[in-house]
């Protein structure tokens, strides 16, 4: 049951991202261009969301389908490894016109040369792992 | 303590714990496929007119005509050194980023900043100084 909510949850997902257009190299150049409000109301909308939904969550304490209690970790402090990782995430994201979710989606829409881009996103979380240690954090 | 165990952390993957990412992850690529081949008539996306004529002048003919530029998606990228390069390069880039970062787009941006988290706004700063130096300075020397 559990994998089949999961596995819903992710074909709805897919599906969003393919038909909202998140998933087109062409929004990202055009939203880092600041020439539309499509990627800024897509992404803005969904905080909106999220944040009424977390903020209910929290003061209702809302519990999950399965009767669990909702926890949400805060994200460990810190400022180089946001800031650094984030520009490199930003150039990669501009380049290649594809976060991870929009990969897998548009591996599913059947456009071949994305396999290129996902074995060599996996390949850097793998370099990512080996300098790990060496990185500022 | 001595190399090889060092980075065992990191690589140390469960496998049973973390299945309902991966499931969530197969859920994607076949809502891809639905989105691409079950809901779509005309998948070319109309962004700006300003857009297309930027896309043009840097060298992508199809902007406007098709959902990814058939310059760097088109299955004929497979025998073309620079674009597949580029692809190699941009993937590289967004795996290693968002593993350094602690998250993507939606860890970030939109899961983090939802939960006001601090860290997330600083990445969410960190992919737009990216994004926009690859656009604005880089896309001019490359293509």
């Amino acid at each position: 049951m559990r994998t089949l909510i999961h596995l819903l949850i992710g074909i709805f997902f897919g599906i969003l991202l393919f038909k909202s257009e998140a998933a087109s190299w062409f929004r990202i150049y055009e939203m880092f261009q600041f020439d539309a409000f499509h990627m800024y109301g897509i992404m803005g909308s969904a905080l909106v969301v999220g944040m009424i939904m977390i903020q209910l969550i929290k003061r209702f304490k809302i519990k999950s389908f399965y009767g669990e209690k909702i926890v949400i970790l805060p994200k460990e402090k810190g400022f180089k490894r946001y800031m650094f990782g984030g520009i490199l995430f930003g150039l990669g994201w501009a380049l290649a016109g594809a976060c991870p979710g929009p990969i897998f989606t548009l591996l599913g829409a059947g456009f071949l040369p994305i396999v290129v881009v996902l074995v060599s996103a996996i390949l850097g979380t793998f370099i990512y792992g080996i300098l790990k240690n060496r990185l500022p954090h | 303590m001595c190399g090889a165990g060092k980075h065992a952390d990191f690589f140390r993957f469960d496998w049973k714990s973390q299945r309902w990412n991966l499931v969530v992850v197969a859920g994607t690529i076949i809502g891809g496929y639905i989105g691409a081949n079950l809901l779509s008539h005309e998948s070319a996306v109309a962004i700006d007119p300003s857009t297309i004529k930027e896309l043009q002048t840097l060298g992508f003919e199809s902007a406007g005509m098709a959902y990814l530029p058939s310059e760097l998606f088109g299955n004929t990228v497979f025998s073309d050194l620079k674009s597949l390069a580029l692809l190699i390069i941009g993937g590289l880039l967004v795996g290693f980023g968002a593993r350094y970062a602690g998250g993507c787009t939606s860890g970030h941006a939109i899961s983090g900043l939802s939960n006001l988290q601090l860290p997330s706004l600083i990445a969410v700063i960190g992919f737009f100084i990216g994004g926009l130096f690859m656009v604005h300075v880089l896309f001019p020397l490359i293509f």
